[in-house]
């Protein structure tokens, strides 16, 4: 379960938001909404350990986040983490690697996000989406991650991906994960108790 | 802990303190920087070998030990803002940081001025000396690099990494300069070997060298005071503060 | 232990598809060392004593070069953020850069350093040393240097500004490694100087790869 109490971050002396307390259970959605500029990136960021809150905390599982937290988290950022000379197999086996998962489940997980004839072509040929769909490949891999942190997944994407990454994600929540994502777009994940939080 | 002390660490509480205490410091480095030049230049009696020119040394002694002290208070500062997360440390930094290259220029401008009396020449590769521009070039490198980024706390954390860094290394740089002197053999006339070190000398250099403390705290004092409103300057008793200055 | 492997092993990769990277560092040693000579005039006495320290000045600069990409490239594709949320120690993250950027640079710069030697007419015990303050004395250039990087990232100006960091932080490891080549010219046992430099060899392993995992969690918040 994540929880935040009195949270407060700023930007450059900013104050962004203050005072944000929500929590997620298991099989939990929150939908960051808001403006440009409002603070969802940072916000997301603060949840991830990333950026480190003006005020407030952030705890999961009743702790404040730690090192053991980083084992059950997914963070995807903005910037897709791949690298124009490593093929698409190589960025995903990496990153997989790097966050403990297991590498022989890459190339089904290209697979499912419809990429794996991409799978030894050299990144720095991809598209835009292509990339995004690369980097979403993680969510794939991280079924057993509890906790997964979007910033946009669905910025870049056709049709058909948003619809896949979608269903990722309603499987992950069914299956009691929890999940944060910002987004500007209104796609439908099926879930039981999605909540929305607005930043001004 | 001190509840008090802590109160005091937040800039907004801070900051009628230190303009309480800016005239103290600063009449007591006046009054102090008086009677050390008195005591220099008409108690202190001429030097036997190097005449009148060794009387620098009652600036350079003091901005040299200035420099180094100050190098290291503003490592404790920014460290301890580091582990504690307190604000005003790393304004402190900020505002040690000119005064201690103004302290580290002063020491190697009348190095050199001293130098050319005494071996005949401006810039002599002494260890000392080397190792006081390897010192200025710190300072420079820590001043440049919080003026480089924007976001403040950014800026104070970043600093602190720099100058922790920076004082683990001093001391090896020192003793390394120091050793790469004596395999060259360079110029080895040491400026704080002066002769027979007089009892009125001795007297003369530490009303100096006290004079520089209380100037410094003075000027960081000053100087805190500025970064403060300038950092709160959304704040609004730090609006409230200019309209009334 | 995993990823420090799984770091290192993806930078040389990547590093054996951009050889290019690698190369022009090594060849800007080699003019920077071979202009030396240009500028002072070739008379040989002079030029002998003044070979630790052109080579040591060169690997320096080199070093300056490189480090300035050290996180640039991590930082802007997010791989660097990816890297600092993940389960894996940072520290074992940052040692792998810090081991990849000086099997990449550090190592061929020594190696290829007795060349630049010879060119100068240093002897060949002098060469001896040469290689091995090199060998001992550019890790802390890329253990010092990757916290100099890793504070200057994102930062406007931050090549120049690079150097005014970690270039005087240097001052011990030029001192003890052209030290002991000067030391071995002049018939002084050179293995003062080398253990000098070892120990500041460990004092850096302590220092840099701290200052660099602190400093990357400040550029990345």
């Amino acid at each position: 379960m994540l929880e935040t109490s009195a949270l407060a971050c700023e930007r450059g002396g900013l104050r962004l938001f203050s005072d944000l307390g929500f929590s997620v259970a298991p099989g939990g959605l929150l939908r960051v909404r808001g403006a440009n500029g409002s603070g969802k990136t940072t916000l997301l960021r603060a949840l991830a350990g990333l950026t480190r809150p003006a005020a407030g905390a952030v705890r999961w599982r009743g702790e404040p986040i730690g090192d053991g937290y980083r084992g059950e988290m997914l963070f995807l950022g903005h910037a897709p983490a791949i690298k124009d000379e490593l093929s698409v197999l190589e960025n995903l086996e990496f990153s997989a690697s790097l966050a403990e998962l297991k590498n022989s489940d890459c190339k089904i997980a290209l697979q499912q996000m419809g990429i794996s004839r991409l799978a030894d072509l050299p990144a720095r040929y991809l598209s835009q989406g292509q990339r995004k769909r690369a980097a979403l490949a993680r969510l794939a891999l991280s079924a057993a991650v509890p906790l997964w942190l979007l910033d946009e997944p669905f910025a870049a994407l056709d049709d058909e991906a948003i619809i896949g990454v979608s269903a990722l994600c309603a499987t992950h929540l069914a299956a009691g994960g929890m999940l944060v994502l910002t987004s500007h777009q209104d796609v439908p994940i099926s879930c039981a108790t999605t909540r929305d939080i607005e930043l001004q | 802990m001190n509840s008090e002390l802590f109160r005091l660490a937040a800039p907004q509480a801070f900051f009628p303190v230190a303009g309480k205490m800016l005239p103290w410091f600063s009449f007591l480095a006046g009054a102090l920087a008086l009677a050390g030049l008195y005591v220099a230049f008409f108690v202190a009696p001429t030097d036997a070998t190097q005449g009148e020119a060794y009387r620098i040394i009652f600036i350079h002694v003091p901005a040299a030990w200035m420099s180094m002290f100050i190098y290291v208070m503003m490592a404790g500062w920014a460290g301890f803002g580091l582990a504690m997360n307190t604000r005003l440390s790393g304004m402190m930094s900020s505002a040690l940081a000119p005064t201690g290259a103004m302290f580290t220029f002063i020491a190697l401008w009348t190095g050199a001025l001293w130098g050319k009396p005494t071996w005949g020449t401006y810039w002599a590769w002494d260890a000392r000396m080397t190792s006081e521009l390897v010192l200025l070039f710190l300072y420079l490198g820590f001043i440049a690099l919080k003026g480089a980024i924007q976001d403040p706390a950014r800026a104070d954390r970043a600093g602190a990494i720099l100058a922790l860094v920076g004082v683990v290394n001093v001391p090896i740089i020192y003793f390394s300069v120091q050793w790469w002197n004596t395999l060259h053999q360079g110029a080895s006339v040491s400026l704080t070997r002066a002769p027979s070190m007089a009892a009125v000398m001795l007297l003369g250099m530490l009303l100096m060298a006290l004079a520089a403390w209380m100037y410094s705290i003075a000027v960081a004092l000053a100087r805190l005071r500025r970064i403060i409103l300038e950092r709160e300057r959304d704040a609004e008793w730090a609006k409230l503060q200019r309209s009334t200055a | 232990m995993t990823g420090f492997l799984t770091v290192l092993r993806r930078e040389l990769r990547i590093a054996l598809r951009r050889k290019g990277d690698a190369l022009n560092v090594l060849v800007f040693f080699v003019v920077v060392a071979s202009l030396f000579p240009l500028g002072v005039g070739p008379e040989p006495n002079q030029l002998r004593a003044m070979a630790a320290g052109v080579a040591w000045i060169a690997a320096l600069l080199a070093a300056l070069l490189s480090l300035a990409r050290l996180f640039a490239a991590d930082y802007a594709d997010g791989t660097l953020e990816q890297m600092l949320v993940a389960p894996q120690p940072l520290a074992a993250v940052v040692l792998a850069k810090i081991c990849a950027h000086w099997l990449l640079t550090g190592l061929p710069l020594a190696l290829v350093a007795p060349l630049i030697g010879l060119q100068y007419g240093l002897p060949a015990d002098a060469l001896c040393v040469l290689l091995v303050s090199l060998l001992v004395g550019t890790p802390v250039l890329s253990l010092l240097g990757a916290a100099g990087a890793a504070l200057t990232l994102g930062v406007r100006g931050g090549g120049a500004l690079l150097g005014l960091l970690v270039l005087p932080l240097f001052v011990p490891v030029l001192v003890f490694g052209a030290g002991a080549v000067t030391a071995s010219l002049i018939g002084i046992n050179p293995a003062a100087h080398l253990s000098l430099l070892g120990a500041f060899l460990a004092v850096s392993l302590l220092v840099g790869p701290w200052a660099s995992c602190a400093a990357l969690r400040v550029a990345l918040d």
